[in-house]
């Protein structure tokens, strides 16, 4: 199974969010805070969804908003997707 | 306290900002066509008006047109306009004293339809998590609110085609009670096959296939009307300016406002309603309001259905009031049809560009006015000096508006005299 990467993640937000022009979304935006980089609530629980739809990992929304960076969203993802791959899950 | 339109966004079928819209409309250049935001072929209704010269990306930041509708859109870029044409910095002046004013009509049509066909046909999860905000009526006030930080006291208005006139009144209203600017206006966008479906219901929209002679409103070969996109946006002002205000241009005053209701379907006074008594009492009352008589207006801009027995009760509305054939009466929306929310708006737009430049506009397609319609229809660009313009807008479900504009006055602020 897919791991979710930063590239990815940002192609996602790119896609279903937008980016706000006056930061430099191209750059390392892994540990700014998604507050900080123009999203509110809303763009948060559109991300987590996408994220859910296109990797097949449950994020409920709480834990979207609890997820406050990429980063965050990424080892949250990546962690689950690997205990699927090591139960031998199905899930594809 | 007058209230001053300073600043003027326009979005049309047939130009992208004021002049652009304006050199258009005086050319006779419509922006009609068969529709090609989706395919028309089955449908009752296959010609609009549609927005083509706009790129997105060039107006609307990808965070905010992510989760907006199509009309939201329009919107944002109007009011972008009209704040460089006023030459407004919003971050200079106080936030409270701002406020922000659209019509509503349908809502995002577009952006709900996909997420609807989301539903059906992949299942709930797949719904974005921003159709809670852009199909609403508000969501163009609310997202220019925020885009501008204009925090005082904001609203939207839905009388259909109607409302943009409503809007400029209820800026006014707003300026009396505190506010230094409003942005007010309207636009629309329900081009998509569930926007246009909910509109054919009306049995109102021309099924001609013809652009150029699908929509004839007032014309022996009136067939209903053409749907259509965009609209406009104005910066309205106090006549006394706020501070950092004071070079301001001003493109007119909005002077007098009235509107009334059609009698409730099946109630005794409806054959005054089809005689237009409800729209000349509109008529009556904006121009009490300004405290102008009939001879005071300059020209007409009417609400033009384009449906036979309602071009009849405007015709007679306007002939009732001015005498038949004594006020030049125009409807430039031949050139980008019905707006919806953003029609009455982009009139109000239309309107201020004929005053400034002294030229009432066309109305185009038509060649044989119909009998019944004792008007003066404009259809060739007629040059006047026009000190007042009166504008007519109708809204579905029986909304009469009646909105007078006046010149710039000679003091207070810099009108246009190159």
């Amino acid at each position: 199974m897919v791991m979710l990467t930063l590239h990815k993640l940002r192609e996602l937000i790119r896609t279903s969010v937008g980016f706000d022009e006056g930061i430099d979304f191209e750059g390392d935006i892994a540990d700014i805070r998604y507050e900080d980089l123009g999203y509110d609530s809303l763009a948060r629980i559109e991300v987590a969804a996408q994220v859910q739809l296109q990797f097949d990992v449950e994020i409920s929304e709480d834990m979207a908003m609890a997820l406050e960076t990429p980063r965050e969203t990424l080892d949250y993802v990546n962690t689950r997707i690997g205990a699927i791959q090591r139960s031998g899950g199905s899930k594809s | 306290m007058k209230s001053l339109v300073t600043g003027l966004g326009v979005v049309a079928p047939n130009g992208v900002g004021a002049e652009t819209y304006w050199a258009a409309t005086l050319a006779g250049r419509g922006g009609l066509g068969r529709i090609t935001r989706f395919d028309p072929t089955g449908y009752p209704v296959t010609v609009a008006g549609e927005v083509t010269d706009f790129v997105l990306q060039d107006h609307v930041p990808s965070r905010v047109a992510a989760q907006t509708d199509r009309w939201s859109h329009l919107g944002l870029a109007a009011a972008k306009l009209a704040l460089a044409d006023a030459g407004v910095e919003p971050a200079t002046l106080p936030e409270y004293e701002m406020a922000v004013v659209t019509v509503g009509s349908s809502g995002g049509t577009e952006f709900g339809q996909r997420e609807i066909e989301a539903l059906w046909s992949k299942g709930p999860e797949h719904v974005g998590a921003f159709q809670s905000i852009a199909w609403f009526y508000a969501a163009t006030t609310g997202q220019l609110s925020i885009r501008h930080g204009m925090r005082g006291p904001c609203g939207v208005l839905c009388a259909e085609q109607a409302g943009g006139l409503d809007a400029a009144q209820q800026a006014r209203r707003l300026l009396s009670d505190g506010a230094c600017l409003v942005l007010a206006g309207g636009t629309d966008a329900s081009l998509c096959p569930y926007g246009l479906t909910a509109q054919s219901a009306t049995g109102k929209l021309s099924g001609n296939p013809d652009p150029a002679r699908a929509y004839l409103p007032f014309d022996v070969d009136a067939s209903g009307y053409v749907p259509g996109e965009g609209g406009a946006i104005f910066v309205v002002e106090h006549d006394v300016p706020a501070v950092g205000r004071e070079d301001r241009r001003c493109y007119g005053v909005i002077a007098g406002h009235g509107a009334t209701f059609d009698p409730r379907p099946g109630s005794r006074r409806r054959a005054a309603a089809a005689a237009g008594e409800p729209l000349r009492r509109a008529i009556e009352l904006a121009l009490g309001q300004a405290g102008l008589g009939p001879g005071d207006i300059d020209v007409v801009f009417a609400d033009a259905m384009g449906v036979p027995a309602l071009d009849r009760a405007e015709a007679s509305a306007i002939s009732a009031t001015f005498g038949p054939y004594q006020v030049p009466v125009t409807a430039p929306k031949t050139m980008v049809g019905r707006l919806y929310a953003g029609g009455a708006a982009l009139d109000v737009a239309t309107a201020l560009l004929a005053i400034r430049h002294g030229i009432v506009p066309p109305t185009t397609g038509g060649t044989r006015t119909a009998p019944e319609c004792d008007i003066d229809l404009v259809r060739m660009p007629r040059e006047r000096r026009l000190r007042s313009a009166l504008i007519l807008g109708r809204g579905h479900g029986g909304f009469n508006s009646a909105l007078v504009l006046t010149a710039p006055p000679e003091t207070n602020a810099r009108s246009f005299r190159s």
